[in-house]
């Protein structure tokens, strides 16, 4: 098996991360499709890593981490937030600007 | 030799075997949370999936990440996940019809085209490459490399992101900070405005749900002495949610007077 099979994986997920934020309406869904798009370009930087034989791709994916726990502590902040005064979850309902 | 020569750009066997069962469960799970109504489900799947990462993350020869994918991801962010949920409950959102005519067709023609683009790019960058692999640079264990690179190299993202992780926790204290728009009323006023209310019939509080001796719980209204069941004995939340039992389903059907009271 080739290394790069995990990076097919990872551009699979990555693309299924995107369709479902594109998709779904609920915030909570759209976050964690945000996460899988974080976790393939984890999964991407682990295998170049494997693959040009040192650490550093390692500690970009660490790093990865560390950045995507403060996204979803201020992200879910944000939705208990919208969901205190508006009483929906749904991305759609978030259109005040526009009107 | 020329068998090791081949072997050291190929994982080994297990690693194939472990790769080509799961590698198919994470892209069903990944799909799963796109087309499962619930949200809920949706945080399941995306749990599998973390855990699923977390093993690759271990056959590549970066078991300190994989910990710390299981330890931060399905230990700590999915657990928040599932606790906001609890928070902001199920509403018309999970609903999976489209809002934007033709969103999703366009949607999965742009998913299909960028997917392509992306495998066959990367079918192209890496064609004939042999893997290195990480058994080199994770001789003196791999907790320890990532260390020395953290502290040596990468000292000042470091400092940087721990920077931006006291951010993160101030300004989700100032998210979730809640200012009252009036006073909080003191007991002294609470009882005030009881007495002062169109009628006093809720002046020494509201009956307590429950049917005495036969189903004492909170979604079983009480009855009135006349039988009927006191409505406002059952908190209005469970009412919305219609998870209110009828309290007639716990009435006796003969009252058994055969036992005789003990002298």
């Amino acid at each position: 098996m080739d290394a790069a099979n995990y990076l097919y994986l990872s551009a699979l997920l990555f693309t299924i991360g995107a369709v479902g934020v594109v998709v779904r309406r609920n915030a909570i869904v759209v976050f964690m499709c945000i996460e899988l798009m974080l976790n393939a370009a984890n999964l991407s930087f682990v295998t170049f890593s494997r693959i040009n034989g040192d650490l550093n791709g390692q500690v970009i994916a660490f790093f990865t981490m560390v950045v995507a726990a403060c996204e979803v502590v201020v992200g879910l902040a944000i939705i208990v937030t919208i969901y205190r005064s508006r009483r929906s979850a749904s991305v759609d309902d978030a259109s005040l600007l526009k009107r | 030799m020329n068998d090791l020569a081949l072997q050291v750009g190929q994982t080994a066997a297990p690693e194939a075997t472990l790769f080509w069962i799961l590698a198919p469960l994470t892209l069903i799970a990944a799909l799963g949370m796109l087309l499962v109504k619930k949200a809920v489900h949706s945080a399941i799947l995306m749990a599998f999936v973390m855990v699923a990462l977390a093993i690759f993350y271990i056959a590549e020869g970066a078991p300190f990440l994989g910990i710390v994918q299981i330890v931060v991801y399905t230990g700590a962010v999915m657990m928040l996940f599932l606790f906001i949920l609890m928070l902001v409950g199920v509403d018309s959102s999970d609903s999976l019809t489209e809002t934007i005519r033709g969103l999703r067709p366009i949607a999965i023609t742009a998913a299909v085209g960028f997917g392509g683009l992306m495998i066959s790019l990367l079918s192209r960058a890496t064609l004939g490459r042999t893997a290195v692999g990480v058994e080199g640079v994770n001789a003196d264990g791999n907790v320890q490399g990532i260390a020395r690179l953290l502290f040596s190299t990468f000292v000042w993202p470091f400092e940087v992101v721990s920077a931006l992780l006291i951010t993160a926790a101030l300004g989700a204290m100032v998210l979730a900070h809640h200012q009252r728009v009036q006073e909080r009323p003191t007991q002294r006023q609470l009882s005030i405005a009881r007495f002062r209310g169109e009628s006093l019939a809720t002046t020494a509080g509201l009956p307590a749900p429950g049917v005495f001796a036969r189903h004492n719980a909170v979604d079983v209204p009480a009855l009135l002495p006349d039988g009927t069941a006191a409505a406002a004995s059952v908190n209005a939340s469970l009412k919305a949610r219609g998870d209110v039992l009828e309290s007639s389903s716990f009435e006796l059907g003969t009252i058994d007077t055969s036992v005789e009271e003990e002298k």
